[in-house]
């Protein structure tokens, strides 16, 4: 079976209609069925009607995504409540200690981000992982600062994500792979981005994985969830009315 | 569009920063054409150190001072097989 691949995080902004759609089909181009577009909360509905009526049709399918920053554990409890039946796939940037656990234990969390350059706070050890692993959340990085980096903090970089990558594999967390990027040349091709991802130590079918299953299956689980005869897992409402 | 020269000079500094002066001598890395109207080169390494220069390569973000992105658009055995065959009569 040949794979499909998936990009969560294109930094494109979608205000602007023309860059946006320059990356979307750059994407397409480079082999993404799937690409996610964090969206601004605010003017969510605005910006998703835009993104769906791109006029290039060579694009692929579109994910739509809110990056949350809460300060707090409270903060994050009442931007979940508000956002999570507008969006596809949620993702918490883990700025402290309390939001990042209150982040791993919420189900209605999807994806786990941590600030990659600063290693002080990477919040990601075993407990974080343990109580991801119990909910649905998976561990996300960015290939960007990858790239972007050079020297001592790309080595610091790297060490870093040897260490949550190692810490997710031993409690069985999902880990997604995604670009970051912002402009067309940080775009790179599906397999170059699971090569990249096994210099975190993956192996070559978990870092396919975290591009291609990992990215589609949150995706997947979340549309379904979104529908409207959605009533829990296994559960849907498929016909009614006085005759069933 | 970078010279034969810049280009081999980006893929081995890119290799020498990310696995230092051994690893490069690893990979045994040579530039066998470079087409400038196609813009796509042909680079042969050794098979144990493919995954090397494939990260190594992804990872290029620059060329001759500009910015700019490597993709890889095969990968081979034999060089012949790279190369679309001639259409048949």
């Amino acid at each position: 079976m040949t794979r499909t691949f998936a990009d969560l995080h294109l930094c494109a902004n979608p205000k602007e209609s023309e860059g946006l759609s320059k990356m979307a089909s750059k994407a397409a181009k480079l082999g993404y069925t799937l690409i996610g577009v964090p969206l601004s909360p605010e003017k969510y509905e605005e910006e998703y009607s835009k993104l769906r009526n791109l006029d290039n049709a060579d694009r692929g399918d579109f994910a739509s995504r809110v990056d949350l920053k809460p300060k707090s554990q409270n903060e994050l409890i009442r931007l979940l409540r508000k956002l999570r039946r507008k969006f596809e796939v949620v993702c918490v940037m883990c700025e402290n200690k309390e939001v990042a656990r209150q982040a791993a234990k919420d189900h209605r969390v999807d994806l786990l981000s941590f600030p990659s350059i600063d290693f002080r706070r990477n919040y990601f050890d075993r407990a974080e992982a343990e109580l991801a692993s119990n909910s649905s959340a998976a561990l996300e990085f960015d290939i960007k600062p990858l790239l972007a980096l050079r020297g001592p903090s790309r080595v610091r970089l790297l060490s870093g994500l040897k260490r949550e990558v190692a810490v997710a594999r031993e409690f069985r967390v999902p880990i997604v792979v995604s670009s970051g990027a912002n402009e067309e040349c940080l775009l790179r091709k599906p397999r170059e981005m699971a090569v990249l991802a096994e210099l975190t130590g993956l192996s070559e079918t978990q870092a396919l994985d975290a591009v291609s299953t990992n990215p589609q299956a949150i995706v997947k689980r979340n549309r379904a969830k979104l529908c409207a005869g959605y009533v829990a897992p296994g559960i849907r409402v498929l016909k009614e009315g006085k005759d069933c | 569009m970078p010279s034969e020269r810049e280009f081999i000079d980006a893929v081995w500094s890119s290799i020498v920063q990310l696995y230092g002066e051994f690893g490069a001598s690893q990979t045994g890395l040579a530039l066998i054409s470079y087409d400038v109207e196609r813009n796509s080169a042909v680079i042969r390494t050794a098979l144990g150190a493919l995954s090397m220069v494939r990260a190594s390569v992804a990872l290029i973000t620059s060329l001759a001072g500009t910015k700019a992105s490597v993709h890889i658009l095969a990968i081979s055995g034999t060089i012949k097989s790279l190369f679309p065959k001639p259409m048949q009569k």
